[in-house]
């Protein structure tokens, strides 16, 4: 607990501990020389828009550590074209109406040159106006099917972070190979829910399965048993995704409702991000089967990439905080803050950018990317970047809950993730 | 599922989900009765109750029994006195107005959440259960040969489920004989019928509103530790359970104490019940509206007296 | 001065100054109080049943919510233009005003309290049950082509703080002249005394229904505008926490003026945002600030002013 009776929002001072890093490093030798070669030593900002409080605050705990841990190693190699980057965090509540008020601060008051970090998709769609009409880079972290679905503009991005609809394309072939060709489908009476719902279902029949029943659950639902018999008895495999607080009930008394007698249970992580597998009630799960965007448990076959990136945020090789082992990560999503933020450094070497006059070219630099290879800087693995729709595409992984940890089994490939592109940004005017 | 042993499943959650919004509205249904205010913050004082039962339970260790006790006994305690300390520092010296109240409980609201999301973080949490065996349930059919039972797929309870009803029950049980046969209780009633009035018969009206706000909060406060083993403790989960609760103390009728927990029972049962026969969504639509027209068809509530 | 000059000088005042802040005001603090104009035709509009009439609602969202959804759905899926898609928000915030009036006003009270949550909530869990047309919690991102009104883009942000003033003047000045009209008195004897009121031989019921009706329209305004100036249409505008703000905005800024909607927005709206600047524990002074506020303003802000400084005040 000593770590959480820190104030909520420790990025604040992480900002003014990067500056004051910055200025320490100015006065060191190397730094000093290269920060003194950029035309302006004034920072890159980086508006980070963070689920402090509200629903979304138990992910944004998580990507603000590793927004400052992903911060601190780009400065200590020399920032970004020779400037070091400042982050400049915004609580939005986890509320779309306050998330675009917070995109207007980064832009008009704390002069920032892009904008970055949103999670969950409400806000994004909410935010994601504003930016446009700003014409201030939007950097997503959200897995959210917005940004490649057309409905955003062009100054919007998803560089980090693979979309639901490829997650859940790719998982399709293993359900219906290994699991079951049955399967019902229990997800939260959200777009978020609903894009699942459509592209597993549609997915499904592609590989000769069939989903049999479609449970959504209001959002502000505490108790789920009363809905469990509305799972059709032939069911095969459960699959489930739940969002909030609750999920933990849902598990729990899915676990009760079932007994000692249960179908093939595949769940997306989503369900227990933050969560610890021994918490009680859990033991149910054992044996069931998770997607997760990456492993939370270190593999036997760890890349030093992961084993880089693992060990920078500050997360130990079960997921948790190594400053408390009860404090568990998100794992399987805030990889996508590390990646973003190394391909907006890309990004602006590659512009060339000097300040907020660039920041069309840096859109058309990031739109020009492509293949991203597995690295420090991609450690969830190889991925590859569609200018066009603005989304990137990685690899999936399986993993299975034996013995109170997650092991991959199954490593769905990049080319499995991809489907058309639904619209071309490029084409569209800045 | 079939449908008999569905219908029973659905009416035992819904009883679950009636013993606690039962206990907690008991609470707000005390404040409104007595003090006439609209207390926002009574979801807070839940929310406390739960995240104390977190504290404590991890602070006592030695097995999830002497833990849960343990909560059951000092998080009403605490939040009580908090409740009451607030009580005497704020609405009293607004004279219980009840538009300043309900600013100044939303501020209190305000610094409840932001204080337990800064000490105790944002994630859910959970408390494990003294003990929670599974308990299949049997069926009967008439079959050829005569009823015969049988045990349904999916239709089971636990046993800690049966205890938070039977544990609701015996509290309010408790409050009831309290609220009647005390002499605490006699004056509580006393200034609940007219505060003035046991103010000239020299009841000290100050400590009775003071003692009555912590009773109020220690009630929801029990709620939120009985429920964490089945739910879990988070620093948002006071709203919904506000809202239910302040619903049922109005569908029951201001000030009644059997109206509170007739229509905790019916609005836990029907929201149960419904969800039987509608997709999940629209079975909250129905229960919301069907509640609603309750009071819009009687609009004392269902066990109100005529307002004066 | 006379009383009718006052007001109209004062109300006139507030309304040329914004137009002149207008062209003063800093990028960031110009995008703001377009805003907040917006959010106070909302408050203004919970003010003419809570303030004047005294009807405590606790659903105003689903007027907020009905206003930016009739206004979003026919923009989104059958490209009508920005007048038109308005017109149809205003449409649907009065006709769902005058069912959920119809309905509630049988209660009064806390009853009424709850009965209007409870319809709220159910208007909110509506939107979600029609997520295929509404997008759910996620909600629509409107275009821009869909906001061009009279052929000013209402995204450009000088064109969105004229259309703001705009809105928030006519209601400004409608309230003032209602509330100087028999009906706005009428309302007003009703949350004195609505016994009396009825004795006198005022149908109670036909006038607060027009409270709700013109309250909720209001309300319903206030959310097209805000779809359309900030492009966005999205559920979480449903949750009770937004039927709670009004009451929050007119409670601090003083119930039953005319001004005080605006000044309670204004002063919540900066109360979060300064102190977000501050610290990260916000709420943490937001929380502090309204229970000191009601301890030492006990009329909210509009109401203190009537108190020490002008009586006159409507």
């Amino acid at each position: 607990m000593s770590e959480s009776f820190k104030p909520a929002d420790p990025a604040r001072r992480g900002a003014l501990k990067t500056l004051a890093g910055a200025a320490a490093g100015a006065a060191s030798l190397p730094l000093w020389a290269r920060y003194a070669g950029a035309q302006s030593a004034e920072p890159i900002r980086i508006g980070f828009q963070m689920h402090a409080t509200g629903i979304g605050a138990a992910y944004g705990r998580w990507y603000d550590r590793t927004t400052r841990a992903a911060t601190s190693l780009i400065n200590e190699a020399g920032g970004i074209n020779g400037r070091p980057v400042e982050i400049v965090t915004e609580d939005d509540g986890t509320d779309p109406k306050r998330g675009a008020e917070v995109v207007e601060k980064f832009a008009n008051q704390h002069n920032c040159d892009v904008g970055y970090g949103t999670l969950f998709s409400h806000v994004v769609m909410g935010s994601a106006p504003r930016a446009g009409e700003l014409k201030m880079p939007y950097f997503v972290v959200s897995e959210g099917h917005h940004v490649a679905s057309g409905a955003l503009n062009r100054w919007t991005v998803q560089p980090g972070i693979c979309d639901v609809k490829s997650q859940v394309l790719a998982m399709a072939p293993f359900v219906s190979q290994t699991l079951g060709k049955k399967v019902t489908m229990i997800f939260p009476d959200y777009a978020f829910g609903h894009d699942h719902r459509d592209f597993f279902s549609e997915a499904m029949a592609a590989n000769g399965g069939e989903v049999i029943a479609k449970l959504a659950i209001p959002p502000t639902e505490t108790s789920f048993t009363k809905y469990f018999p509305k799972i059709p008895r032939e069911t095969e495999v459960i699959y489930h995704v739940m969002v909030g607080p609750a999920v933990l009930t849902f598990v729990k008394e899915m676990g009760e409702f079932f007994g000692p007698s249960r179908p093939e249970i595949f769940g997306f992580i989503d369900s227990l991000e933050a969560v610890d597998l021994s918490s009680p009630g859990l033991e149910f799960l054992e044996g069931t089967y998770f997607w997760e965007g990456m492993p939370r448990y270190a593999q036997p076959d760890q890349t030093p990439y992961d084993a880089h990136y693992r060990a920078a945020v500050g997360v130990d090789e079960t997921g948790a905080s190594v400053n408390d082992p009860k404090d568990v990560s998100t794992y399987a999503h805030m990889f996508g803050c590390w990646e973003t933020l190394y391909v907006i450094k890309a990004g602006m070497e590659a512009a060339g950018y000097q300040g907020p006059a660039d920041r069309q070219k840096l859109i058309e630099a990031v739109e020009a990317m492509t293949d991203m290879p597995h690295s420090n800087e991609h450690p969830q693995g190889a991925k590859r970047f569609n200018g066009k729709t603005h989304q990137v595409f990685g690899p999936q992984y399986i993993s299975k809950l034996e013995g109170g940890r997650l092991d991959v089994i199954h490593t769905a490939s990049l080319e499995e993730t991809f489907y058309p592109d639904e619209v071309d940004y490029t084409a569209r005017s800045f | 599922m079939d449908f008999g042993p569905y219908l029973l499943l659905a009416s035992l959650e819904g009883a679950v989900t009636a013993a606690v919004l039962a206990l907690m509205a008991a609470g707000l249904s005390l404040v409104f009765g007595v003090m006439r205010v609209v207390n926002v913050a009574h979801g807070e004082f839940y929310m406390l109750g739960a995240v104390l039962a977190w504290v404590v339970a991890s602070a006592v260790g030695g097995g999830p029994v002497l833990g849960f006790v343990a909560a059951l006994v000092v998080a009403p305690l605490l939040v009580g006195a908090l409740a009451a300390a607030a009580d005497v520092t704020v609405l009293k010296r607004l004279d219980y107005d009840p538009e300043r109240t309900i600013v100044a409980t939303i501020g209190l609201l305000y610094i409840l959440q932001q204080l337990t999301l800064m000490g105790y973080g944002p994630e859910a949490r959970p408390v494990a259960p003294p003990f929670n065996a599974r308990l299949a349930l049997p069926w009967v059919e008439w079959g050829d040969a005569g009823p015969q039972l049988y045990w349904p797929w999916g239709l089971s309870i636990t046993s800690y489920k049966l205890f938070v009803i039977g544990a609701a029950v015996a509290v309010l049980a408790g409050l009831w004989l309290f609220m009647t046969r005390t002499r605490v209780g006699l004056v509580m009633r006393a200034t609940q019928l007219d505060g003035e009035m046991a103010q000239a018969f020299g009841i000290p009206v100050e400590r009775v509103y003071a003692g009555v706000f912590g009773l109020g909060a220690a009630l929801a406060a029990l709620a939120g530790v009985l429920i964490v083993p089945i739910q879990q403790a988070h620093y948002l989960m006071g709203g919904e359970a506000l809202l239910l609760s302040f619903i049922v103390v109005i569908i029951g009728g201001l000030g009644s104490l059997a109206g509170t927990v007739i229509a905790a029972v019916l609005i836990g049962m029907s929201d149960g019940i419904i969800s039987v026969f509608f997709s999940p969504t629209l079975a909250k639509i129905i229960a919301t509206l069907l509640v609603a027209f309750v009071l819009v068809f009687r609009p004392r509530g269902l066990m109100g007296k005529a307002a004066r | 001065m006379t009383g009718r000059g006052r007001e109209i000088a004062l109300h006139g005042g507030l309304v040329a100054l914004l137009a002149v802040l207008a062209f003063v005001l800093p990028a960031y603090h110009h995008g703001n109080v377009a805003r907040v104009m917006v959010l106070a035709v909302y408050a203004m509009g919970y003010n003419l049943a809570f303030g004047y009439t005294g009807l405590l609602s606790l659903g105003h969202a689903m007027f907020f919510a009905a206003g930016m959804y009739g206004m979003g759905l026919p923009a989104y899926h059958l490209g009508l233009g920005a007048g038109l898609s308005f017109v149809a928000g205003l449409a649907a915030a009065a006709g769902l005003a005058l069912a959920v009036g119809v309905l509630a006003l049988r209660t009064a009270g806390v009853a009424f309290m709850i009965v209007t949550l409870m319809f709220s909530q159910a208007a909110y869990l509506t939107i979600l049950l029609f997520g295929t047309y509404t997008r759910g919690d996620e909600g629509l991102v409107l275009t821009r082509a869909s906001r061009v009104l009279a052929g000013v883009d209402l995204s450009d942000p000088m064109a969105r703080y004229v259309a703001a003033l705009g809105l928030f003047a006519v209601a400004l000045f409608f309230t003032l002249w209602l509330v100087r009209q028999p009906e706005g008195r009428v309302l007003v004897a009703i949350r004195e005394n609505e016994e009396r009121a009825e004795l006198l031989g005022y149908n109670v019921f036909r006038h607060k229904l027009a409270a709700i009706v013109l309250s909720g329209t209001m309300s319903g305004a206030a959310g097209a505008a805000y779809g359309l100036l900030f492009g966005y249409v999205g559920a979480s505008f449903a949750e009770v926490q937004y039927s709670i703000f009004p009451l929050l905005w007119v409670l601090l800024g003083g119930a039953g003026t005319v001004i005080g909607p605006f000044l309670g927005t204004l002063f919540m709206f900066y109360l979060i945002d300064l102190s977000a600047d501050i610290t990260s524990a916000y709420m943490l002074i937001a929380g502090l600030a309204l229970v000191l506020l009601t301890l030492f303003a006990p009329q909210g802000l509009g109401g203190e002013i009537r108190r020490r400084w002008a009586g006159w005040l409507p």
